[in-house]
């Protein structure tokens, strides 16, 4: 008798080791300044904005450094957390770039405790650098009395962006908005009673994103900076207060939030679906790609309860600690700094640059209000783009919203939150 | 001793390459985990041994269990899923439908597919919009008439994981199907004459001749899904993202755990999960190797 044996063929697993390969890492300099080698630039800036703004950099960098030579380092992919996982593995095994580019702010402490990064304050003094970037900012990237980063580009992350022909159809003007959240909401029902989705909101980051800025309209700056360092109780009647307005906001949104990321929930404003969204000013990118105008086909203000307040995130470049090319670090952060290279990323990518001394009429129209803003308003650090938190608290943050978008369980948000807050400031103490 | 050295010592030489290279890999590497899951290593710093801590910590947090209910509920669908479909399918094909090629390739295909591509295709159809803003599945539901199936898909949080499940056993359905086609071409026909002349119903025939013809081609189908669906991450990561709480499962809790710098917590539920893929393999193992001893 026959008999058949069955023969599942199993694909052989393919250990795709992928080694790191050495990269020239060049250290041919002579160490002090100017002689020359491969920088090897690591970023996360692979397409779209980003890439024109790193290319439009380069170029500076090309003309005020000629000596060296500009690698590019860029890992694509997942909003930066493929290159982070790339940049952790090669940082532990010794093999740094001349400079990587990291949130500024409370994400670097990750490197800074682990000894990755070097302290650059003495940069700072060289080259004048304090004086050009403004004291709030400086103050929020100074990490027990060190800085260790060169801020590129500066994004305000509390703006609400409107569809002024949705909000006339709910009788509202767009001329004057809302100055409170208790205003808002008498707004959100305008639009909701109107047929249009009232707040337009992605998925689990975004959601992040507006919780940010309702706590810092119920909060206020100064009780919004002290949820990061303790000193504002997150059991506290104001917080969850503010986490009841939150609560409250999230109904006014659209119910398929976890299925879009925030391009789409802002194409809802420019196709006139929703009428407001809050998402940080790079969606004046995506508004700028669609010939809308600034004023007329959409509108831009402060979160309601946030306004003289500039919700912060910016990108950074580090000295990392290890067999660099030194002399090829300080050149690419000097190009950083400069005015000329700070004013080429900036046009090209959309965003408005950190120094104060900048020309602002060079700016498109939104830019030149952002730019006011920056210099005169009070910098507080977003937290959903890592410039308030370290990565696990954000982690931890996320989880909770992701988990409130689920069962919209307040209860389980406020104690989510608390104790995200009380594991990470206890390690850090 | 010489004519010993001859008779393993070719063998041993020819099997010592891959000897070494799994040594190494594999076990040695779930020796480092399983060594790095009893530290506190944060970004590749270690300070010291914090003993089973990462494995308490991890059972006493609400996300991971809830990862671990995902993962049951996952696996058990996926299982049932292509099971039944791929039997039915192999069962139908096998009682001599017409054009037999077209349908095999038909529902072979998606397996050829990508999770991560599928996945993007599936995120749409998956909107958990319903009503009139409804896009997706749930718009042609609504246009079928079918308006009242229409609900939230992977975002709720109890069942939400069962719709990642579906796509999954849309694409693997037909590899299953496959498996038991083979099974049942396998069973020469006089067995089944036989039972017939011994005046065997169809269904004592299938009940007596043929399901016990096709156990073991059942428990490798369970095997090679059940081992599939325990890693699964692909899938999800590209219908649902890294970070949405209702469809956690140990994978993408491992990979938060990791971009996190958490390097320790990662291995413990690393070795969680190698537990439990061992849990399903492990008997599958043991039953063949007394089965071929008997033999």
């Amino acid at each position: 008798m026959r008999r058949t044996t069955v023969i599942a063929a199993l694909a052989a697993v393919g250990l795709t080791l992928s080694a790191c390969g050495d990269d020239g890492e060049s250290t041919s300099g002579d160490g002090n300044g100017n002689g020359g080698g491969e920088v090897e630039v690591f970023t996360w800036w692979a397409e779209g904005s980003e890439k024109a703004g790193l290319d439009a950099l380069v170029e500076v960098f090309q003309e005020q450094h000629p000596d060296y030579e500009f690698v590019n380092g860029a890992v694509a992919g997942g909003a930066g957390s493929n290159a982070k996982n790339v940049l952790a593995s090669r940082l532990q095994t010794n093999d740094p770039p001349e400079t990587f580019q990291a949130h500024a702010g409370a994400e670097l402490t990750d490197y800074i405790e682990a000894n990755q990064v070097q302290d650059i304050s003495n940069l700072y003094d060289e080259n004048g650098w304090s004086d050009v970037f403004p004291e709030d900012l400086l103050e929020l990237l100074t990490v027990d009395g060190a800085i260790y980063s060169v801020p590129s580009n500066i994004h305000r992350a509390n703006v609400v962006w409107a569809n002024p022909t949705v909000l006339e159809q709910a009788g509202i003007d767009p001329a004057t908005p809302p100055a409170s959240l208790d205003e808002w909401f008498t707004q959100l029902d305008a639009v909701q009673a109107s047929g249009a989705t009232a707040l337009s909101i992605g998925t689990d980051w975004t959601q992040v994103h507006l919780l940010e800025t309702v706590l810092l309209a119920d909060l206020g700056p100064e009780a919004y900076i002290g949820l990061w360092d303790g000193s504002t109780d997150w059991a506290s009647p104001e917080v969850e207060a503010a986490l009841d307005d939150y609560a409250k906001l999230l109904e006014y949104t659209n119910t398929d939030r976890q299925n879009l990321d925030w391009p789409d929930a802002t194409q809802q404003i420019i196709d006139g679906k929703a009428a407001y969204n809050v998402m940080g000013d790079w969606a004046e990118a995506a508004f700028q790609e669609q010939q809308q105008k600034f004023g007329t086909d959409y509108v831009a203000f402060p979160v309601p309860g946030t306004d003289g307040v500039f919700d912060f995130l910016a990108d950074s470049f580090t000295l990392p600690v290890g067999d660099i090319n030194t002399g090829g670090t300080e050149a690419w952060l000097d190009t950083i700094a400069s005015p000329e290279g700070q004013k080429a990323f900036n046009l090209a990518k959309g965003s408005i640059p950190a120094r104060t001394d900048v020309d602002a009429s060079e700016y498109p129209e939104y830019q030149q209000t952002a730019i006011e803003s920056f210099a005169n308003d009070t910098i507080v650090p977003s937290l959903a783009h890592g410039a308030a938190t370290p990565v696990a608290w954000l982690d931890a943050v996320t989880q909770a919203v992701s988990r409130f978008s689920a069962n919209g369980n307040v209860d389980d948000l406020k104690s989510g939150l608390a104790d995200a807050a009380a594991n990470n400031l206890q390690q850090e103490g | 001793m010489l004519t010993k050295v001859r008779s393993w010592g070719p063998p041993l030489l020819l099997i010592s390459p891959t000897l070494v290279l799994l040594g190494v890999f594999v076990y040695g590497l779930i020796g480092v985990n399983i060594n790095t899951s009893l530290t506190d290593n944060i970004r590749g710093q270690t300070t010291k041994y914090v003993g089973l801590e990462n494995y308490t910590s991890l059972f006493t947090d609400d996300t991971f269990i809830y990862s671990l209910r995902n993962l049951a509920m996952y696996t058990v669908a996926f299982l049932a899923g292509t099971l039944f479909f791929g039997f039915v399918w192999a069962w139908l094909l096998e009682r001599g439908l017409r054009g037999e090629g077209i349908f095999r390739t038909t529902y072979l295909f998606p397996m050829a597919v990508s999770f991560v591509a599928s996945g993007v295709v599936w995120r749409w159809l998956l909107n958990s919009n319903t009503g009139e803003s409804a896009s997706g599945l749930n718009r042609g539901l609504d246009m079928i008439g079918l308006g009242f199936l229409q609900n939230s898909w992977w975002t709720d949080e109890t069942w939400g994981i069962l719709a990642i499940a579906m796509p999954a056993i849309w694409q693997l359905s037909g590899y299953i199907m496959a498996l038991f086609l083979a099974g049942f071409r396998g069973i020469p026909d006089e067995l089944r004459e036989a039972a017939r002349m011994d005046g065997a119903s169809e269904w004592k025939l299938y009940r007596h001749v043929i399901f016990p013809q096709l156990s073991p081609v059942a428990l490798s189908a369970i095997i090679i899904i059940g081992h599939m669906s325990l890693k699964v991450f692909d899938l999800i990561m590209s219908v649902a993202g890294q970070t949405n709480y209702t469809t956690q499962v140990p994978a993408t809790q491992m990979w938060l755990a990791f971009t996190r710098g958490e390097y320790a917590v990662a291995a413990a539920i690393g070795t969680v999960m190698l537990v439990v893929v061992a849990v399903m393999i492990v008997p599958y193992l043991v039953h063949n190797y007394r089965s071929e001893r008997g033999r």
